[in-house]
């Protein structure tokens, strides 16, 4: 039988910086920066060092549950950083470091985390959705949000963050085919931190990367190393600066390894093989920084200490300010249900207040 | 002025909101050039483009993850599910989003979007394409579900389910949809949700209904008027949040109370406002309260379907027995 080829694809993977933090090839401008290269560290650095407080403080009784980004940082923070004022962001669970480059404060994540909607009312951020916790309903978010966006002719971008698991919902695709029919200015991020919980990336797709789900969708589709913050945030420029500007959808695969558990609920224990992280330790995204800094004369020993006490106080102020926080009272279940209360519901919300004036809480 | 059915109520409805409101924009399967399998949105992508009206792919989920993020953007989506049996992929962004992002970002993201659905039985048509469900909506706190039964209703109701600052499930019930025709003028003027409509003013017992089964209730008074039993004719309309002021001053004036649903009897929206008039009117109440309704059973194929739809006869046969308790 004869046959043509009708369709065919490739899929490009991204490296600037290796584990030792020595280049893998020619790098772009902003890496030979090094403020630049140093306060991506020092975002990095922060990001885990709230991480490490927020399991202390669930630890403690003092927050819910919550799911840290070990490991991942240079993702949300390499997008993050991307970005500007004018994106906006549709972030997950796991979206702490996007969500903090975008100007949602440390307080406001404790908060949501601490079970207060308080925390979803970002005083910066404002057109930024709240963390999406159902699985890949945000991908069709950011298609809509861009979908706006582009009817009022607007050069802004909208990005949003998934899992590699979460890729297996309808939803998914739903949302990266959508935006590529309408050729919509979206940003969608990959995190392939290669654990959908305890099911491991093996028995989540037969495909040999995720970013070839793009492919179906028709878009472009990349991988790159996600813990070399080099690679994240060049590609994370290219994808945003084409979302701008009518090159419609780009779906990044950052490819990094879950050094925590799923959330402060989970124990990675259970499933993981302790070979394997110690293995995955060796590639994370700080250290290979850290040398590469180290390597161009940017960063002493004195320069990580003065930033790790910089930090501890800086997340310090934001927990007080968190713990500072009033808890809500029994009418904020009602005050924006609705524009308006409906006349049905008006008397339950009578009898939460009774019931709070009375010492409920 | 002009004498239209239900469907060109409803397309007039959204012609006028588009041509009056740039936020307005309408999407579904189907909506555009055919102008909707049941031809709701007839002729508008031609005349407000296909920027404004427009064809979207095949997937219910993402349709209304779409007026999602478009409503947090202040877009007003008006989005059509073809049919309400294909709704149930939506529900995850409906119940899951839209329904809470008020709520969960204290007001600072809001949804001012419609989702339509054709429902109902009653038409002979294929499976998953006749049930009555709801409430499923109405059960969930953070959303409107709106049920026009007439023309000049759904014409009203539409503009106000658009304008309205929630997210509103807006119901349209199909078997009705080319029945009757009204004299609707084109004016813009909404009708209130959350208010029931009296269709008829009576003394002797109260029927509750909403939706294609008020062209049943309305025949069923008039026969009773006939029989000397003077009947209320209650349209619910807005089925969540229910207007109970409008059900609880009739009941306490007749005593007497039939509630006629087209969904299965149990766990649903006639058993609310049965539950409600009993908390808030039992005393008022003469005879026990009635209710006619779909069976709880799978909504049969057509062959079927007359005998699980309630009939004039069978809301006559529960009114007059109502009327004989003592």
């Amino acid at each position: 039988m004869t046959t043509r080829t009708t369709a065919s694809f490739e899929i490009k993977y991204h490296q600037y910086l290796d584990a030792d933090g020595k280049a893998t090839q020619e790098l772009p401008a902003f890496a030979k920066d090094m403020d630049k290269m140093r306060s991506l560290y020092r975002d990095m650095a922060l990001l885990r060092a709230f991480d490490a407080k927020a399991y202390a403080l669930q630890r403690t009784g003092k927050m819910g549950t919550f799911p840290a980004s070990l490991g991942q940082e240079a993702i949300g923070i390499g997008y993050g950083d991307a970005m500007t004022e004018k994106d906006v962001l549709v972030p997950y669970y796991r979206s702490t470091g996007a969500l903090l480059k975008h100007g949602v404060s440390m307080k406001e994540i404790l908060l949501y985390w601490g079970g207060n909607e308080d925390g979803s009312d970002y005083a910066v951020a404002k057109e930024d959705f709240p963390i999406c916790v159902p699985i890949a309903n945000q991908i069709i978010h950011c298609a809509g949000v861009a979908k706006a966006m582009q009817m009022r002719g607007e050069k802004r971008a909208a990005a949003t963050e998934i899992g590699e698991g979460g890729t297996s919902e309808g939803d998914f695709y739903e949302g990266i085919n959508v935006a590529g029919i309408w050729n919509l200015g979206c940003v969608f991020m990959v995190n392939n931190n290669q654990w959908a919980i305890s099911v491991p990336t093996e028995i989540q797709t037969a495909c040999e990367t995720y970013a070839q789900k793009a492919i179906a969708a028709g878009i472009e589709g990349v991988q790159v190393d996600g813990n070399d913050i080099i690679a994240v945030k060049q590609m994370a420029e290219y994808a945003f600066e084409k979302a701008r500007n009518g090159g419609g959808p780009t779906l990044i695969e950052a490819i990094t390894y879950r050094l925590c558990d799923h959330t402060t609920a989970d124990d990675a224990s259970r499933y993981d093989d302790p070979a394997v992280k110690e293995e995955a330790w060796k590639n994370e995204p700080m250290v290979r920084l850290r040398k590469y800094l180290e390597a161009n004369n940017a960063w002493t020993d004195a320069d990580e200490d003065s930033m790790k006490a910089e930090i501890a106080a800086e997340v310090d102020a934001a927990v007080k300010e968190y713990e500072a926080h009033p808890k809500p009272g029994a009418e904020l279940m009602f005050d924006h249900l609705y524009a308006e209360l409906p006349e049905m519901t008006k008397p339950q919300r009578e009898a939460a207040l009774a019931l709070q004036a009375k010492g409920a809480k | 002025m002009a004498a239209i059915t239900l469907i060109e109520a409803v397309n007039a409805a959204l012609a006028y909101e588009l041509e009056h409101d740039q936020d307005v924009v309408l999407f579904g399967e189907d909506v555009g050039k055919n102008g909707g399998v049941f031809r709701a949105t007839d002729g508008l992508q031609k005349k407000y483009g296909e920027d404004r009206v427009i064809d979207s792919p095949l997937a219910e989920s993402m349709i209304a993850g779409l007026a999602v993020g478009m409503a947090a953007q202040g877009l007003k989506p008006v989005a059509e599910m073809q049919f309400m049996g294909f709704i149930f992929p939506a529900v995850d962004q409906i119940f899951g989003q839209a329904a809470r992002m008020r709520h969960r970002t204290r007001g600072r993201l809001t949804m001012p979007m419609v989702i339509r659905a054709p429902f109902g039985g009653g038409i002979h048509a294929p499976e998953h394409h006749s049930e009555s469900t709801e409430a499923l909506f109405a059960h969930i706190p953070g959303l409107k579900v709106v049920i026009p039964s007439n023309p000049s209703r759904a014409y009203g109701l539409m503009l106000a389910a658009i304008r309205d600052p929630d997210p509103v499930i807006f119901l349209e019930p199909k078997r009705v949809y080319r029945i009757v025709k009204h004299e609707v003028e084109d004016n813009g003027e909404e009708y209130p949700l959350e208010a029931c409509f009296v269709d008829r003013e009576g003394s002797d017992i109260t029927l509750i209904s909403w939706g294609a089964m008020m062209h049943e209730t309305n025949i069923a008074a008039e026969k009773l008027a006939a029989e000397g039993i003077d009947a209320e004719v209650i349209d619910v309309a807005t089925v969540s949040p229910i207007d109970m002021d409008t059900i609880l001053e009739s009941v306490r004036k007749t005593g007497r109370v039939c509630i006629v649903q087209e969904a299965p009897k149990s766990g649903a929206v006639g058993s609310e406002i049965a539950a409600e008039i009993a908390e808030h009117a039992i005393m008022s109440l003469l005879a026990p309260i009635g209710r006619v309704s779909g069976y709880d059973t799978v909504m049969p194929y057509y062959k079927l379907e007359k005998q699980y739809m309630p009939t004039v006869d069978r809301i006559l046969d529960e009114a007059r027995k109502i009327m004989e308790y003592k």
